[in-house]
């Protein structure tokens, strides 16, 4: 512990850091367990947003497999899974008018998302985290809003459980009228469902050189808004991706738009964060190509209600770091279970929870006082149809990074024809380390938002519901105050400006004229992006007063 | 002595409102609900009554619907030692009329005979500022609108009111109406072992016809508007273009 305030301290059998898909799932996995043995099981659920489904942002197309596992009667509950996935359209975009349609036959067969054996569904994940919360919380679980785990409690080299941030602390450090210490929260097990880049899973990661013999993990950065449009224009579970323009081929990303319920649109922007051209900016590529027919036409019309963005962890099996050590585990992005080459991530990140919950409820049930190493979890794990999806697709992502969208998308196509016989392909730079420096690349030009499809950054993120005590300190850290002008400036035109999507960071010209690195950390929609970036690896991401952050609706 | 304490589930302040294609309303699906800011700070006044000796039991109470029971258990964290439940879903959907709530309001506190009454000032969906007044008026109490100060001293209550350029106390007999202003303090956060607690303490559910009042809307909302977005700016390049433009397209300067 960092300070010496008494802080109160309270047991459970399992505390969970994050109210999103796997940490949900896991929670209400063993509370079912528990019930069904009859045993008496604590679970608590911390969740640093100010609701469950405030921080949840995603696509999304849902794959139930996983739900269906947990809870087989969800259609009797009311799970929001209203809107299923009736048609896929892919296409590769030429230039800002031209697009080539792509043929289904010719898409990668995890890409399709109508026909096979189980319907996919147009969802809002903050929705189903919602409804998971109501179904956990029937079963007993524990779950608290607004409160931000800030670190593990590690003594003699065992997790023991969290600390939670303190509340009411000033800018200055010094604790306000409203100070509340953060309590300890103590678990037998401790699981970490931060999702992409939690910030305890990161510090965890390190600590337990938990991604030795791994490749680096990779991350991309989504973009996403709703929009209502009009009647006419919807056609519930359309379901429309595409790369190409405006991306250049460096670069790589794709898209989506998805009508989902309720006469709404979800679109957006995934881009991968190994970007080489420091001038790129994520958040102005996702403008520019709504403007594109193929997107315009299911915009035009409708009005955008929201925004929001989240880095997302895509590097797949080759970058799936060990998830258990003593005492704890990491489940779902924290660990990186998304499986790319179906652009879908929730239904491995919730069955990566239930098969945590598995391993955990069958050692407490054998009368484990906790503070072990489940290695149990790793057979059931590697025995799991989450990992055979990862492992037959560990080089989609790793394909396309080395031959290109079109290259590796052939790859993709072949390797998934083969059964994924082809050999590994790796990306063994961090994306960090991918950017070149200013000098090299081309300025880009973009071109100013028309307020019609295209927005500024600054309206967007006061459509991200964004908000934080003002009065707290920074809870972007830099490692080294004076390196974003001395070094970053530079070499880079400080690429943080940019590549931040919500205006946390600015270069501004200080009163004595000189450049001055600027944080507006209110604005920040903790989308970890940052943290992954900095070529110096000098930001470093801390959980701020619970609470704060975006208020996602239905993202 | 027993506090009464009034809260309201309303959209969340950090939420920015959005209204319905239709103009019929403001949209609430998926939008983050809390308590009313004001009532927050109804309820920390009377936790620090509490604290103070002054309160012995603190009784929160809602009128809306079956959700605001949300509401309720926050005030249970924060220190209310029961809640009750006014749940109008039967008969009206979120909105509450200020009218409706006071009526209800009034007959709990004839059935509990509190000994002061707090209320946020207003809630901060429909600004309306009536409850409060109403509730006086129904129970015949005296009010003590807009405190940024309360002082319960035996059988009175000094009230600090935040009036038009400056303040006035006011002194009532007990029972009174209180209803809070923005300056009276600044409420606390829950603590997560009373969030606990919280879910463990009694709420009554109550319906308006229990009360024997009616809840239901008088007034018909006909449109709701959100308010006009601004117009971007433009760069001039010059004083004498700027000038022009004021003169010529602005048309504030002759």
């Amino acid at each position: 512990m960092t300070s010496v305030t008494e802080r109160d301290s309270m047991d459970f059998d399992v505390v969970i850091v994050g109210a999103g898909p796997s940490g949900l799932a896991a929670a209400c996995r063993l509370m079912q367990q528990a019930n069904a043995a009859e045993q008496e099981l604590t679970v608590c659920v911390v969740e640093k947003g100010s609701e469950v489904g405030a921080h949840i942002l995603s696509g999304a197309v849902f794959e139930p497999r996983a739900l269906a596992e947990l809870f087989p009667d969800w259609e009797e509950r009311g799970a929001p899974l209203t809107t299923p996935a009736i048609r896929d359209e892919l296409y590769l975009l030429k230039d800002a008018e031209k697009a080539q349609k792509l043929p289904n036959a010719l898409v990668p067969k995890s890409m399709h998302n109508t026909g096979g054996d189980m319907p996919r569904y147009v969802i809002s994940a903050g929705n189903l985290c919602r409804w998971l919360a109501e179904q956990a919380e029937g079963l007993g679980v524990e779950i608290f809003p607004g409160f931000a785990a800030q670190e593990a409690i590690i003594e003699e080299g065992v997790v023991k459980g969290i600390l939670i941030g303190d509340m009411g602390v000033g800018a200055d450090g010094a604790p306000k009228d409203s100070y509340m210490p953060g309590m300890e929260l103590r678990a037998k097990y401790t699981l970490f469902a931060e999702g992409a880049r939690g910030h305890i899973g990161k510090r965890l990661i390190q600590k337990y050189d938990l991604a030795a013999g791994k490749d680096p993990q990779h991350y991309g950065i989504g973009l996403k808004e709703l929009w209502d449009i009009p009647a006419e224009q919807h056609e519930p579970g359309l379901v429309l991706h595409g790369s190409g323009w405006p991306l250049d081929k460096s670069t790589h990303g794709g898209w989506f738009l998805y009508h989902a319920e309720n006469q709404q649109v979800v679109v957006g922007l995934i881009m991968d964060l190994s970007y080489q051209n420091p001038w790129l900016s994520p958040f102005d590529e996702f403008q520019r190509m709504k403007h594109h027919p193929v997107l315009a036409k299911h915009l035009e019309g409708g009005k955008r209600v929201a925004y929001g963005a989240r880095a997302i962890v895509k590097g797949g099996l080759n970058c799936l770091p060990k998830m258990t050590f003593p005492g704890g585990l990491l489940i779902g992005c924290d660990a990186g279970t998304l499986n790319f080459a179906k652009i879908k991530g929730l239904h491995t990140a919730m069955k990566s929870g239930l098969v945590a919950a598995e391993a955990v409820f069958e050692a407490i049930a054998g009368g484990d006082e906790g503070g072990q190493e489940l290695t149990a979890f790793t057979e059931k794990w590697e025995a799991s149809w989450a990992y055979a999806e990862l492992k037959e697709s560990a080089s989609f992502g790793p394909a396309i990074h080395k031959y290109g969208t079109v290259g590796g998308g052939a790859y993709n196509f072949v390797n998934q024809l083969l059964g994924g016989k082809l050999p590994n392909v790796h990306d063994t730079t961090p994306d960090h380390a991918a950017l070149k420096p200013a000098a090299e690349c081309e300025k880009i030009d973009y071109p100013k938002p028309d307020g019609k499809l295209s927005f500024d950054k600054l309206s967007s993120v006061f459509l991200s519901n964004t908000n934080h005590e003002e009065d707290q300190p920074c809870h972007l850290r830099l490692a080294d105050p004076e390196l974003p002008i001395r070094d970053n400036l530079p070499t880079y035109a400080e690429p943080a400006s940019r590549y931040c999507p919500a205006g946390v960071y600015e270069v501004i010209e200080g009163d004595d004229g000189k450049p001055q690195f600027q944080i507006n950390f209110q604005n920040c929609v903790h989308c970890k992006t940052c943290d992954i970036k900095d070529p110096a690896q000098n930001i470093t991401w801390v959980a701020p007063e619970g609470g704060g952050g975006p208020n996602y609706p239905n993202m | 002595m027993k506090v009464f304490v009034a809260v309201k589930r309303v959209i969340d302040y950090n939420v920015k409102i959005r209204v319905k294609p239709d103009h019929s309303d403001v949209d609430l699906t998926s939008v983050k609900m809390a308590m009313n800011p004001f009532c927050e700070i109804a309820v920390e006044e009377a936790v620090r009554l509490k604290e103070k000796g002054v309160a012995t039991e603190i009784v929160a109470v809602t009128v809306g619907p079956k959700a605001a029971q949300e509401q309720l258990r926050t005030a249970l964290a924060l220190g209310a030692d029961r809640a009750i439940h006014v749940d109008t879903s039967a008969e009206t959907d979120e909105r509450v009329e200020s009218l409706g709530a006071a009526k209800a309001l009034a007959r709990l506190v004839e059935e509990e005979q509190p000994g002061l009454v707090i209320l946020g000032k207003q809630a901060i969906d429909t600004d309306n500022n009536q409850t409060g007044q109403m509730l006086a008026a129904l129970t015949g109490l005296p009010q003590g609108t807009f405190a940024s100060a309360v002082d319960v001293d035996g059988e009175k209550v000094q009230v600090t009111r935040e009036i038009d350029g400056g303040l006035q106390t006011v002194e009532l007999t007990l029972p009174a109406i209180v209803t809070t202003d923005l300056r009276l303090n600044e409420p606390r956060y829950a603590k997560l072992p009373d969030i606990m607690k919280a879910k463990k303490k009694p709420l009554d559910v109550k319906t308006p016809a229990d009360l024997g009042v009616s809840v239901g809307s008088r007034v018909k909302l006909v449109k709701v508007e959100p308010p006009a977005e601004r117009q971007g700016g433009v760069k001039v390049g010059s004083v004498d273009e700027l000038v022009d433009k004021l003169k010529n397209e602005a048309k504030v300067i002759s």
